[in-house]
């Protein structure tokens, strides 16, 4: 058997049972990188030695039966913007090229606590600012299933790392649709949850109104499980929420009936790839067939959610992002004189092209004369877009869109025209502008070879009503792995 | 000068509240301490950390707030100022521009015979930077961020004050104020209270303001009448010469008694404020108002009041003890132990003050017991030690506080009431001082005085004079 080839509670049940150690799931993940690393590169640091160590300790709270949780010993990866005590944090950064942290981020604490063992750190675009993953620092991570399309992104690595089975879940990070589109673009289970569900404490920022960190997996089943896992009210947070329930797994169900699902119009129109069109309509009537309500509706002001976005998030990001000045830790030139010589030196030669793009939008929105027309402008569309969703959400308990356009584009076409990748966001931006939990789901594969996401949409803290759309749809599509990573072995799972 | 001219001062005052810890991290507020050793990765901005707003603080904003008569908002909001500065470990302040706790209140003062009020626009809480230490020998800067994030109020006054007496007469009330409170100590020294000092000049009888300038630097009251008056004078200098005022800040170098422009207005710096995004909106429900407001301490006012009718010690007395919270605190507490509130108030205004004077401290330093004055009073009172012998032990107690009952005891000050011994020495006493005697017999009546001291001194102070008095006439006649 293939270890790599179970999902997280698959394995997690085997190593409970004995029937794989803790060091064996360990070896078999790095034995995988060590395999594809190479092409796909989803890793900015693989944390060997101290993931063999890592496994034995958990190993022995296992059989002290101290671990008991479906998550304990099961090997996975963190984006590289999650702070790890003692491992590089890089966020994809030159400008952190030497930035270890003194604290580990409250999300991994949390999965640590539940005997998880950390591979390594993701990569991803520079500070999370890109949807290919190709404005890292530390090079282009590449698409799994077709080693010259990308990734998505930002968490690129993450949701590559997953489908190549180097890891058997990974953190991702959703600003604007970075856990979803490259988990549909890499064919994998993305959920980003309700802001304030997951704390940020140890996320190195970029939009911190919009920023939610989430499961990049095998399956839905995972998701939720992982979910269960990292979501919580955290002091450390003031926009962390205490929630009712957290008992995701519990909507774990093959159950639609009833379920009233709305497709909004303006998601299926023109821009939209055809075949992803064609795959989501089709896995929406099988839905039907399952007892499924589902009807079509308006949803306005779409248009102006990507303008709304990437004016709050530049706006925060450019203030997130000055603190990394030479001054305290990372990257600081190596000759300058006097402070301000040496901020505009360790800036210039630290930042990326589209991170200096966002920061310079972000500054002229929020400066002087400006930030009414537009910084409070996109504030009030945000709040306007609330609205539209809070109207739908009466309605309807799922909205489903697709995850991006296109599926996953070739590399380097993207980055030539900023304006053409912000575009391609308009699925997923609305989503975190107000702050409702999505998952993407793998639907298909099209004439390219190239996965198809399905995203669900939810209302606020109502994650288990996609979670339950999500799992039925899975057992309608099931699950492909990509060759590279099913090298030995053809088809899906079941 | 032909013209007269009228001064338009409106202030900005910082003040360093008393919290424990800091106001977006657990880090203590400590004074000293080694550097960047009160430090966390929150007040050291290190990626990935989050602010949670001190609870304490907001209770001390709204306090300061109600006692200035202010309208307390009943929601408020963070923002963040950005601009970079190695002191400040984010590049950007959080600090409150849009929604600030507390608006338009006033302060009355009095100065001279006048009263007046004067208005406050807003308050704001923010966040304290860090301290840069330059380092000469090496030609570097080290940064030290134990200030880093110490809660601050920022109260911004409308320009209602017309001259160095009204700003410090306003200063002195919001200091007492705040004192009263608990809320800060309100050291100028020490930096726990900073005022701006905005100002600008006119002709007198115009309604308009004149350009006004930015001062910075005050560290005393001294230097800020010094800045004032510096200030007026190179404005209405520049005016006489035709010249215009230019809308800047300077600061004030109090040494040589002059002000140096630091950035005008064409290049005052964009902030690019907006709204915190990693704290929520803070809500003052009726609730928490309601206790913050029955928590609320009595005033200096209100104290004044109270002493007369509880006390009945004179009007002056009262308002120098009251000048101080701390000074109040420990005559209140004196004056229940012991029960003489006079004489409690007599030790404070004499030798309390006189002691300060002398040692250059100010009525916060005071540092003994309440009680040890207590017992001392109670002392002199019963007889135990004279007036001379008690001044003695009080500055023992200032400088020491020691236990006045231990003290007398172990040093043996307690008046001798054994007549036989007392005669003994006044028989010796008389031996030795033929002359002395002779010319209080020849009716030279000055001359028991010094057959007194000389007795006092042989006993070491520990005889009542008026018995010594008494006897010595008695052996004399």
């Amino acid at each position: 058997m293939d270890i790599t080839c179970l999902t997280a509670v698959e394995l997690g049940k085997k190593i409970r049972a004995g029937e794989i150690s803790v060091r064996e799931a360990v070896e078999a993940s790095l034995a995988q990188i060590d395999k594809v690393e190479k092409d796909v590169h989803a890793f900015v640091t693989i944390n060997r030695e101290e993931a063999l160590k890592r496994a034995d300790e958990v190993q022995k709270l296992i059989d002290a039966g101290e671990l008991t949780g479906p998550l304990a010993g099961v090997p996975m990866a963190v984006k590289d913007n999650m702070c790890t005590e003692g491992v590089l944090t890089t966020s994809g950064s030159k400008i952190l090229g030497n930035f270890v942290p003194s604290y580990t981020a409250e999300a991994m604490k949390r999965l640590e606590a539940a005997g998880a063992v950390m591979l390594g750190k993701t990569n991803m675009d520079e500070f999370a600012m890109g949807s290919t993953t190709e404005t890292s620092y530390y090079g282009v991570t590449r698409n799994p299933w077709n080693l010259e399309h990308v990734p998505g992104g930002s968490s690129g690595g993450s949701c590559a790392a997953v489908a190549a089975q180097e890891c058997f879940y990974a953190l991702g990070s959703d600003t604007g649709g970075s856990i979803r589109q490259p988990s549909a673009f890499c064919g994998v289970a993305g959920l980003k949850p309700t802001y304030g569900t997951v704390s940020r404490y140890g996320l190195i920022a970029y939009g911190s109104s919009l920023d939610q960190i989430g499961p990049a997996a095998r399956d839905v089943t995972d998701c939720a499980s992982i979910l269960e896992v990292i979501a919580g009210h955290d002091p450390k947070d003031s926009t962390s929420v205490g929630r009712e329930s957290y008992a995701f797994t519990s909507a774990l169900t093959e159950d639609v009936q009833g379920m009233r699902i709305g497709i909004p119009r303006d998601y299926f129109g023109e821009g939209l790839d055809k075949e992803i069109k064609d795959t989501i309509l089709q896995t929406v009537k099988e839905l039907e067939k399952k007892g499924a309500i589902v009807e079509e509706f308006d949803l306005n002001l779409v248009k102006y959610a990507i303008p709304a976005y990437y004016v709050i998030a530049s706006a925060e990001a450019g203030s997130n992002l000055s603190r990394f000045d030479g001054v305290k830790y990372g990257y600081r030139t190596e000759e300058y004189e006097g402070l301000h010589n040496m901020y505009k030196k360790s800036r210039s030669e630290g930042f990326g092209a589209e991170v200096k793009r966002r920061i310079m939008l972000g500054s002229f929105v929020l400066s002087s004369g400006y930030y009414d027309a537009y910084y409070l402008k996109a504030l009030r569309t945000k709040a306007l877009i609330k609205q539209e969703f809070d109207r739908a959400f009466a309605k309807y308990d799922v909205i489903v869109a697709p995850a991006a356009p296109t599926t996953a584009p070739k590399l380097g076409s993207s980055l030539s025209d900023p304006l053409k990748m912000y575009l391609s966001d308009v699925y997923t931006v609305s989503v975190n502008l107000a702050g409702l939990p999505g998952i993407s789901v793998p639907a298909g594969i099209d004439s390219k070879g190239l996965p198809i996401g399905m995203q669900l949409i939810g209302d606020c803290y109502q994650e288990n009503k996609i979670i339950r759309a999500a799992y039925t749809v899975e057992r309608i599509r099931g699950y492909a792995r990509p060759q590279l990573a099913a090298a030995d072995e053809k088809g899906g799972r079941q | 000068m032909a013209k007269q001219y009228e001064t338009v001062i409106g202030l900005e005052v910082h003040v360093e509240l008393a919290a424990k810890t800091k106001i977006f991290c657990g880090c203590s507020t400590k004074f000293g301490g080694a550097p960047n050793t009160h430090t966390c990765p929150v007040c050291t901005g290190m990626p990935g950390s989050l602010p949670v707003l001190n609870r304490q603080v907001v209770e001390y904003a709204a306090a300061i707030g109600l006692a200035a008569n202010c309208e307390i908002a009943r929601v408020c909001k963070f923002d963040r100022k950005n601009y970079f500065y190695p002191d400040n470990p984010q590049n950007y302040q959080i600090s409150q521009l849009y929604l600030p706790i507390a608006r338009n209140g006033y302060i009355e003062i009095e100065c001279g015979n006048t009263r007046k009020k004067v208005r406050i626009h807003e308050m704001h809480m923010e966040e304290d930077a860090g301290k840069l230490v330059h380092d000469e020998w090496d030609d570097t800067s080290l940064v030290d961020y134990n200030r880093s994030g110490v809660p601050l109020v920022e109260i911004v006054s409308e320009p209602d004050m017309r001259s160095a007496d009204e700003v410090i007469a306003y200063l002195e009330k919001l200091r007492l104020i705040i004192q009263y409170l608990g809320a800060s100590d309100c050291k100028l020294q020490e930096g726990s209270m900073r005022a701006d000092v905005n100002l600008s000049v006119r002709e007198t009888g115009s309604t308009e303001l004149g350009t006004r300038t930015e001062m910075k630097n005050l560290n005393s009251f001294k230097a800020i009448s010094r800045a004032i008056e510096g200030e007026r004078r190179r404005q209405i200098e520049l005016l006489e010469e035709g010249k215009k005022v230019v809308q800047e800040t300077r600061r004030w170098d109090d040494n040589k008694e002059v002000s140096h422009a630091m950035r005008s207005k064409e290049d005052a710096k964009d902030y690019r404020y907006f709204p915190e995004p990693d704290l929520v909106p803070i809500v003052i429900s009726d609730e928490w108002l309601a206790k913050i407001k029955a928590r609320q301490p009595e005033l200096r006012t209100e104290k004044l009041e109270r002493y007369k009718k509880e006390f009945d010690i004179p009007r002056y007395d009262a308002e120098i003890i009251t000048g101080s919270k701390h000074m109040a605190d420990i005559f209140e507490a004196v004056a229940a132990v012991c029960g003489k509130p006079k004489k409690a108030a007599n030790w404070l205004i004499v030798e309390t003050l006189r002691l300060l004077k002398e040692r250059g401290q100010e009525p916060e330093d005071i540092c003994f017991d309440p009680e040890n004055l207590a017992k001392l009073i109670a002392m002199t009172e019963a007889g135990v030690i004279n007036s001379s012998v008690a001044k003695e032990v009080f500055e023992k107690i200032f400088d020491e506080n020691v236990d006045p009952e231990k003290y007398v005891e172990e040093q043996g000050l307690k008046i001798e009431n054994d007549e036989g011994a007392l005669e003994e020495v006044l028989a010796k006493v008389i031996a030795e001082n033929p002359q002395a005697v002779s010319d209080y017999k020849g009716g030279k009546k000055k001359a028991l005085g010094a057959l007194v001291g000389q007795t006092m001194k042989a006993v070491k102070g520990k005889a009542d004079p008026g018995t010594v008095n008494r006897k010595l006439k008695e052996m004399l006649s």
